[in-house]
């Protein structure tokens, strides 16, 4: 067993080692922070970047088109060349916040055993879960194969071997189209996929090269209803679903198959949040940030999928980025925050974060809205606009609103529109 | 085969009764039809320490329930599961309700059980996310919460450390009474292999089959009908939940929709009560949980909107008889312990003890085990210890330290426990350390699961299972 020379406090610990970890501690890095940890609980670096072999990642931050893993192993190098300590194999099973700057984190790893590490701040980039079949209640029995997209395909990419041979897929996400791609590549039938929504979930390019380039249907406005087999799955039912999105079960269809994968959403991994009494977004389920990515708690800031659900990891590695050098300056002058404009989700918004600005300074805004829109404008109040031709819910929208645009705005409060015209 | 005992059905009761039996020096064998012990209803069970006053005595139910309930703090002491005396309350709903508060409350004087009528103000004081409708509940501290399938796996392994043998995947297709005793014949419900085994006692605790058991011997004298029980279970997190099990008042079919704070904080609510002629229905259903939906919401209205994450059914076995069967049969040496329905969790200790003496009255001779342990060796819960405990475990084993279920903080050292204990499928790890019970349902830590199970069996990821034979998990050929 390697004995790793892990000290018992750090300036800033890093709880994540996926690309959202590992961007956050070159932010921190960069902007003048020497002394990082960061905790990664699988046994390498890299997040679920490591079992996305599909390439589509990378565009924006390396001007390449790589793979997950291709990507994970780029950005590890920046991470090992700047020296930055890492500790994989490493969960953390416990985080306390004793006093302001004075956060114990419980770290079980078999590298050091248990020990309770001190940061004075700490950036959460865990990442996100999957919805269960659990959670939405599809009615039948239990058998084996029922997965979720991502758990597949670590069975798939990672282990070498097939979840199955005649596979449904519930969820038009970007995992569950992904997956149809991958497994029918690997000799399985994708009897096809099944969507609540009226529209496809996923970016429009994996409908296309997932779906459309292999034949596999795409059903709308159509759910799973009931699941059967006592052993391992041998049918599910499909049904048309009504304006309540209920299933119409009259219409049903009987469908054999031995595998149902589910991509049917993904949630913030907020069990240490929880633990830390932190305040949550009320609609991504992620910490609540204000205009440094800082969570409630001051000095603990978050940022990727932890924060809120991202489609392109590039923009994952930007955000966190961010979130590094935010931390950066805490450590450096940690003061509390001084936003004083609340930024609220008006029309068609889904959700935007972060949910406080302030004047003086440019702000990055993300959000979704709530429903494909063609030739809408987006608004934040009066001080800003931005015509978008198309905006559909499954691709985040990011924008920048520089200083400038604060100065005359007197009030405290925004609210940010996408509006279409009638 | 020879053995002097064989007990039908590793649920439970069978288990219960084979620790109880380990006190003898005596051979005995268990039969378990399924891959692993409380694969059947056992596992489904509510979880409930009932105190017993929902059931009067002139029944074997009330006579064994009480006696059951007051068992369980030596065998938590002994054994090491998770069981909490939380307290239960029996609430009046609507007008009419008080009186049968009151009944109950005469049946606990009569058993001796702690009983507290409290009116509406101590009510809403003790438990403020009740509803506003409800206007007294009788409280009675000696109920609890118990993980049933903890207590199943607890008496299996004190059981085997006394000596007593268990088989799996061993379906009894034919009992015969011969010369030399009883004569079973077993077929292996994996590869279909057969076996005859010859005994000079049977005890049927198999649960659901127990008619189709006695009557390989008997003419029908009862019946079992299973009536089924879905439950759901709610995220840890979820606001507005009670402290204490919540009750309704009971009708002839059951003990009704209740809410069940776990031992590890899930609230559990359910169960439905149908009848079915159906012996493998264990589906979940739109219907059921509408049901248990409506009816929980009702007595706890800041639970919605409700979060499940789990959900499952079971089958109670249900005697025609409406009462437990327990005794000796024309067949010398045959003894049923049939139609173990609920408070049979409760009660199975006792029953236990029953069985004992049935058997000790039917000619077995009473020779002590001089090598009988009680306590079974167990460490506390990783998840549950204190900081120095659990440093004190990764000292002793670093693989303590290698956390394989996030969501419910299980690591190596437990689920390597599991499998040198005996478990060789994905539930059987489930039930005995929880990995793959958390909100995230097996999705992280089930691959890691797969491949433990089978570099600890020699056999390839293929070939693991998550419970009986055919429940494969993954496959090289499309």
């Amino acid at each position: 067993m390697q004995t790793v020379n892990v000290k018992s406090n750090y300036d800033l610990v890093i709880i994540g080692g996926g690309p959202a970890g590992m961007a956050a501690a070159m932010g921190a890095r960069q902007n003048g922070v020497g002394d990082i940890l960061v905790l990664e609980r699988e046994d390498n670096m890299g997040g679920i970047l490591q079992q996305c072999i599909h390439a589509g990642f990378g565009l924006h931050v390396f001007k390449e088109e790589l793979t997950g893993p291709e990507y994970a192993h780029r950005y590890l190098q920046r991470v090992i060349e700047n020296e930055i300590a890492m500790l994989t194999h490493a969960c953390v099973i416990d985080i306390v916040t004793r006093q302001p700057a004075h956060h114990e984190i419980y770290v079980a790893s078999p590298a050091i055993g248990l020990r309770v590490i001190q940061a004075r701040a700490v950036i959460l980039a865990m990442g996100c879960r999957e919805r269960t079949r659990q959670a939405i209640h599809i009615p039948g029995s239990r058998p084996s194969g029922v997965y979720t997209a991502g758990c597949a395909q670590k069975l798939t990419n990672i282990m070498g071997v097939l979840p199955g041979k005649r596979i449904a897929i519930l969820g038009s996400g970007d995992i569950g189209l992904i997956m149809a791609r991958r497994l029918t590549l690997e000799g399985a039938e994708v009897v096809g996929v099944f969507e609540l929504m009226p529209y496809s979930n996923g970016l429009t390019r994996n409908i296309v090269q997932c779906l459309d380039d292999y034949g596999i249907p795409l059903h709308l406005s159509t759910t799973i209803s009931h699941i059967y087999g006592s052993q391992r799955l041998t049918a599910i039912d499909v049904a048309p679903v009504d304006a309540h999105f209920k299933p119409v079960t009259a219409e049903k269809r009987h469908i054999d198959c031995d595998t149902l994968l589910l991509s049917i959403g993904l949630i913030p991994e907020t069990e240490l949040a929880i633990k830390l009494g932190m305040v949550l977004h009320p609609k991504t389920r992620g910490p609540l940030v204000n205009s440094r990515l800082e969570t409630s708690i001051p000095g603990i800031f978050a940022c990727g999928n932890v924060l809120h659900v991202h489609d392109l990891v590039d923009f994952v590695t930007q955000e966190s980025l961010r979130a590094g050098a935010e931390a950066a300056k805490w450590l450096q002058n940690p003061t509390t925050n001084q936003d004083d404009i609340v930024v609220l989700p008006g029309q068609n918004v889904g959700y935007c974060l972060p949910g406080t600005i302030k004047r003086g300074v440019s702000h990055t805004i993300s959000l979704r809205v709530t429903r494909p829109l063609q030739g809408a404008t987006l608004k934040l109040g009066d001080i800003f606009s931005k015509k978008m031709p198309i905006a559909i819910p499954s691709e985040m929208i990011t924008f920048t609103i520089s200083a400038d645009k604060l100065e005359s705005f007197t009030g405290n409060q925004l609210t940010l529109d996408v509006m279409t015209q009638g | 085969m020879q053995t002097d005992i064989v007990i039908i059905g590793a649920g439970v009761v069978g288990c219960a009764i084979a620790r109880q039996l380990s006190k003898r020096k005596i051979n005995c064998l268990v039969l378990e039809k399924n891959a692993e012990a409380c694969f059947g209803t056992s596992k489904a069970n509510s979880g409930i320490i009932h105190a017993g006053h929902q059931t009067s005595t002139n029944s074997l139910k009330g006579q064994l329930d009480a006696r059951g309930n007051a068992l369980y703090d030596k065998l938590h002491e002994d054994l090491g599961f998770s069981f909490r005396r939380i307290g239960e309350l029996v609430i009046a709903q609507v007008p009419g309700d008080e009186e049968k508060l009151k009944a109950m409350a005469e049946i606990c004087r009569e058993k001796n059980i702690p009983c507290e009528m409290w009116d509406k103000s101590r009510l809403h004081q003790e438990e403020p996310n009740l509803s506003d409708h409800i206007d007294a509940a009788l409280f009675t501290p000696t109920a609890g919460v118990i993980n049933p399938y903890e207590l199943t796996f607890a008496f299996m392994e004190n059981a085997i450390a006394n000596g007593v043998q268990f088989q799996f995947c061993s379906e009894v297709c034919a009992i015969q009474k011969t010369d030399d005793g009883l004569q079973l014949s077993i077929k292996n419900t994996r590869d279909g292999h057969t076996q005859a085994i010859t005994t000079r006692f049977v005890i049927n605790a198999a649960g659901i089959y127990a008619a189709q058991i006695d009557q390989m011997l008997h003419a029908p004298t009862f019946e079992i009908r299973p009536r089924k029980g879905q439950e759901f279970l709610l995220d840890k997190h979820i606001q507005g939940q009670p402290t204490r099990l919540i009750f309704p008042l009971p009708t002839p079919e059951s003990k009704g929709i209740l809410l069940i704070p776990t031992f590890d904080h899930t609230l559990m609510i359910g169960p439905t009560a149908e009848n079915t002629d159906h012996f493998d229905d264990l589906e979940t259903t739109a219907q059921g949980y509408a049901k248990i939906t409506e009816s929980v919401t009702r007595i706890c209205p800041k639970l919605a909107p409700l979060q499940p994450i789990a959900q499952f059914a079971g089958l109670r076995a249900v005697a025609s008889t409406d009462d437990f069967i327990i005794g000796p049969t024309q067949t010398p040496g045959f003894i049923n312990v049939a139609g173990i329905q609920s408070p049979g969790l409760t009660a199975a200790p006792a029953i236990a003890e029953y069985v004992d003496e049935i058997l000790t009255a039917q000619g077995l001779e009473y020779i002590p085990n001089p090598n009988f342990n009680p306590k079974r060796h167990h460490e506390p819960r990783f998840a549950l210890a204190s900081l120095e405990q659990q440093q004190a475990l990764v000292k002793k084993n670093m693989a303590y330290a290698d956390i394989i279920c996030r969501c419910e903080v299980v690591p190596r050292a437990e689920i390597e426990t599991a499998l040198e204990a005996g478990a060789t499928t994905v539930d059987g790890i489930k039930l005995r350390t929880r990995a793959g019970m958390g909100r995230c349902q097996g999705g992280f830590c089930s691959p890691k699961i797969v491949q433990m199970i089978a570099d600890h069996l020699h056999i390839e990821i293929t070939q693991v299972e998550k419970n009986n034979p055919g429940s494969w998990i993954a496959t090289y050929h499309p």
